[in-house]
C-alpha cells in the first residue's frame, strides 16, 4: 500500500499540538489523531515522529496507540461506520442492523470493503455505547450521529456513502471523510460547528412537555443571598 | 409547589442557535462569571457547598467539599492547580452530557471559568470522548469565542485572573471516564486507574492538586451563582438537592431527556414519556447506567435520589434509565453488558481483567442453554471474587447486572437450560418490530 510521507508541515502541527499543554506528552492522543488524518492509520513512521517530538520511546507511543480503540493499525476506508451493539441499542435493533450491514457489505467486524473505481471504501465496526441511547438504535459515521436507524435505513446509508452521495448526520453537518474527522479530533477546527441543529427531537421531549404545561424552575426567591448584579431568572 | 419538570440546563436547548456566544449572552450568559469574579474564591466554594450540589457523574460526592480539599497555595504547596472536566460520557445508557455540550457549550465553559477561579486554577481541560465529532466542534468553537470575548485568557473581565482552557479529545476507552485513568490518559499515557491515596486533590494531573468534575456538575455552577444556593437547595429531597437530567431510553413511547428535581419516580417519568410501548409491560431497568444493579416494576415508586435508590439496592449513578419491556431476554442483556466490561477492562488488575473474561464464558454457556444450575452459583462466586478487589469500580460495575439479574430473574436463566437456549425472539424487542423487520 502506498503510504503518504509525513511532511515537514505535519511535524510542525504535531509540535503545535504538544505546545498546547503544560507538559508536552499530554499532546500524544491528539497527535495520534493527526497521524491518522494524514496517513489513514497509525503508522510506524507516525509513531516515530510522536516519539521524537515528545522525547519518549517508540515503544511508549506504541503502548498508547494500541490501548485506544479509535487508533487503527490497518487502513480505514473513506468512511468508518460504527454500529452500536451495546445492550440497549442491540435490543432495540442494533444487532439486526449490524448483521444486515455485514451481509450487505460482505465484510466482517473491523474490515474494510474493496472499493473499485469511484466507489468509496467503508470500514465496518461494532461500537460500544456512544451516549445517544434515546435515539436507539444508533449508527455512527465518522463519529457523527445517525439516529434511529433500521436495517433498511442503514443499508441505504452505506449505499449513499459508497456512491459518494452527500449524507447528513441527523444531528450534525454533512459527513466529511474519516481523515478530515480525525483532523478535527486533533484540535484543528473545520469550520462546520454551526451546521446542524442544536438538539435532536429526543433531546427536547422533556422541555416540550414542560413548555406545554407551563412548568419552569422556580424563580430565585425574594432575598438574594449574593449581591445585586443584574440577573436573568433561572426560568423564562 | 415545585413543577414536575424544571428546565434549567435544558432550558435553552430549543432557542435559536443556542450554541453561539451571541445567543448565550443574549440570555444573560457570562453574567454569573462577573458576579463570581466579584467574590472571593472561598465564598464561591461556600456557595456551592451550601447549595448541596453533588457530583452528577455517578458517585454523587458533594462538589463544594471536593473543591475544599484542594490545599491552599503557599510556600509548602507551590504547584499549580488544575480543573479537569470529565466529558468522557460512556457509561451505557448515559446520554445527557453530549446533548448539553452540543446545544449549550457556553454553559459548560462559563462553569469551567467560575470553578477554576474558585479552586485557584489557571489551566483547565475538557476531556471529551473522541467519538462525538460534532460535540467537539461545538466545544472548540465555544472556547474560541470565549477567548475572543475576553472570558478566557489573560485578565478575565479585568479581574486580573488568567485561565487557559483546552478541549482535549480522547480516543475510545470507557475506562477513561474513571477519574484517575482520565488523568493518566490526559498525561498521554494508557488510561489506567491509579491507586488512591493520594487523591487527585493532592496529587492529580502532573502530580498537582486537581479537581475532576462531571460536565453536568460544572454546568450547574453558573445557575447556582446566579440564583443563589437557597434557590438550588429548595429543589430536590433532603440530602439530594437540586435539579438533574434524567435520560430515558428503550421501550417507552417518548425516550429522551427530562430535567426534574431529584426525587421524581420512574412511574412519573414513564407517564410523562407516554407510557411503555403499546401492549407491553416494564420488565427491568437500570437507574443509572449498566454499572448500577437492575431494578424491576416493584421499584417504580422509588424516589430517584441518591438515598432512596441506594435503599432499593442499587445506585442513582448517572440517571441513565434504560427501560426494557417483556420482550427482552435478561440473559442476553446481561451477557452483552458483560462482554462490554470484558472489552473495556484496562487489564491493570487481575480480578477485573481475568474475572470479566470468565464471566463471559459462563454467561455464554448459559445463554446457549448448555450450562447447569450450578453455573449460577459459579457466577455469583466469580462476582464475589471481583467485587471490591481492584483499583477502580469497573470490575464492581461488571458484577452489578449479573448479581441483580440472578436475584430477580433466576427462573429466566433456568428456562434457558430447560429449553435448550433462549426462549425469546430478538426481533420482537426491536424498535422496528411493528414493521415485522428481522435480522
Amino acid at each position: 500500500m502506498q503510504r503518504d510521507k509525513l511532511a515537514p508541515e505535519t511535524y510542525d502541527e504535531l509540535r503545535e499540538i504538544a505546545a498546547r499543554y503544560p507538559q508536552k506528552r499530554s499532546g500524544l492522543l491528539p497527535m495520534l489523531h493527526l497521524v491518522q488524518s494524514v496517513q489513514g492509520r497509525i503508522t510506524p513512521e507516525g509513531i516515530e515522529a510522536c516519539a521524537e517530538i515528545l522525547e519518549i520511546s517508540a515503544a511508549e507511543v506504541s503502548g498508547v496507540a494500541t490501548f485506544y480503540t479509535m487508533y487503527k493499525r490497518r487502513a480505514v476506508g473513506d468512511y468508518h461506520v460504527g454500529v452500536c451493539t451495546n445492550t440497549l441499542c442491540a435490543v432495540m435493533g442494533g444487532d439486526a442492523i449490524f448483521a444486515a450491514l455485514k451481509e450487505h457489505l460482505g465484510v466482517d467486524n473491523d474490515e474494510t470493503t474493496d472499493a473499485s473505481g469511484d466507489e468509496k471504501a467503508i470500514t465496518l465496526e461494532h461500537v460500544e455505547c456512544n451516549a445517544a441511547c434515546d435515539y436507539a438504535p444508533v449508527v455512527m459515521v465518522n463519529w457523527e450521529f445517525m439516529d434511529n436507524q433500521t436495517p433498511e435505513s442503514a443499508r441505504q446509508l452505506v449505499d449513499d456513502l459508497r456512491a459518494g452521495r452527500e449524507v447528513r448526520s441527523t444531528r450534525g453537518p454533512a459527513i466529511c471523510s474519516w481523515r478530515e474527522a480525525e483532523r478535527v479530533l486533533a484540535g484543528f477546527p473545520d469550520g462546520r460547528a454551526d451546521e446542524g441543529p442544536a438538539a435532536g427531537p429526543a433531546s427536547l421531549v422533556g422541555l416540550e412537555i414542560a413548555r406545554e404545561n407551563n412548568w419552569t424552575a422556580p424563580s430565585p426567591g425574594g432575598e438574594r443571598p449574593l449581591e445585586q448584579a443584574p440577573v436573568d431568572g433561572g426560568a423564562r | 409547589m415545585t413543577d414536575v419538570l424544571t428546565p434549567v440546563l435544558t432550558d435553552d436547548w430549543d432557542a435559536d442557535r443556542p450554541w453561539t456566544l451571541a445567543s448565550y449572552e443574549s440570555r444573560g450568559g457570562y453574567a454569573a462569571l462577573d458576579r463570581a469574579l466579584g467574590m472571593t474564591q472561598d465564598q464561591i466554594v461556600d456557595v456551592v457547598k451550601d447549595s448541596g450540589l453533588r457530583g452528577r457523574g455517578g458517585a454523587g460526592f458533594p462538589t463544594g467539599m471536593k473543591w475544599s480539599f484542594i490545599p491552599a497555595k503557599d510556600a509548602d504547596n507551590p504547584k499549580p492547580h488544575y480543573l479537569v472536566v470529565n466529558a468522557d460520557e460512556s457509561e451505557p445508557g448515559t446520554c445527557k452530557d453530549i446533548p448539553l455540550m452540543m446545544a449549550t457549550p457556553h454553559t459548560l465553559v462559563e462553569g469551567v471559568i467560575i470553578s477554576s477561579y474558585a479552586i485557584r486554577a489557571n489551566h483547565a481541560f475538557i476531556y471529551v470522548r473522541g467519538e462525538v465529532l460534532h460535540v467537539i466542534r461545538r466545544l472548540q468553537q465555544a472556547v474560541r469565542e470565549a477567548y475572543d470575548a475576553g472570558h478566557l485568557g489573560k485578565d478575565i473581565h479585568g479581574s486580573g485572573y488568567d485561565l487557559e482552557l483546552v478541549v482535549h479529545a480522547g480516543a475510545g476507552a470507557y475506562i477513561c471516564g474513571e477519574e484517575t485513568a482520565l488523568l493518566d490518559s490526559l498525561e498521554g499515557r494508557r488510561g489506567q486507574p491509579r491507586l488512591r491515596p493520594p487523591f487527585p486533590a493532592v496529587a492529580g494531573l502532573y502530580a498537582s492538586p486537581t479537581v475532576i468534575n462531571n460536565v453536568e456538575s460544572i454546568a450547574s455552577v453558573p445557575s447556582i451563582i446566579r440564583n443563589g444556593p437557597d434557590w438550588f437547595a429548595a429543589l430536590g429531597t433532603e440530602k439530594s438537592k437540586g435539579f438533574v437530567i434524567y435520560s430515558l431510553s428503550g421501550h417507552v413511547n417518548r425516550p429522551g431527556q427530562y430535567e426534574a428535581p431529584l426525587g421524581i419516580t420512574l412511574r412519573q417519568l414513564i407517564d410523562l414519556a407516554g407510557g411503555m410501548r403499546a401492549g407491553h409491560d416494564l420488565k427491568f431497568w437500570t437507574p443509572g447506567g449498566s454499572s448500577t444493579p437492575l431494578l424491576t416494576a416493584e421499584h417504580l415508586d422509588v424516589p430517584l435520589d441518591y438515598e432512596a435508590v441506594g435503599g432499593a439496592g442499587s445506585m442513582l449513578g448517572t440517571r441513565a434509565l434504560q427501560i426494557f419491556d417483556d420482550t427482552t431476554c435478561v440473559v442476553r442483556a446481561v451477557l452483552r453488558w458483560t462482554e462490554f466490561y470484558k472489552h473495556e477492562s484496562c487489564g491493570k488488575c487481575t480480578p477485573c481483567r481475568e474475572g470479566t473474561w470468565w464471566l463471559v464464558q459462563v454467561l455464554e454457556r448459559l445463554e446457549r442453554g448448555e450450562g447447569t444450575e450450578e453455573d449460577l452459583d459459579l457466577l455469583l462466586d466469580q462476582c464475589d471474587n471481583i467485587l471490591g478487589r481492584s483499583f477502580c469500580a469497573l470490575g464492581d460495575g461488571a458484577t452489578s447486572p449479573i448479581t441483580s439479574s440472578i436475584q430477580y430473574f433466576r427462573d429466566e436463566f433456568l428456562a434457558h437450560l430447560s429449553g435448550g437456549g433462549c426462549p425469546f425472539d430478538p426481533a420482537a424487542s426491536t424498535a422496528f418490530a411493528a414493521e415485522g423487520a428481522r435480522a
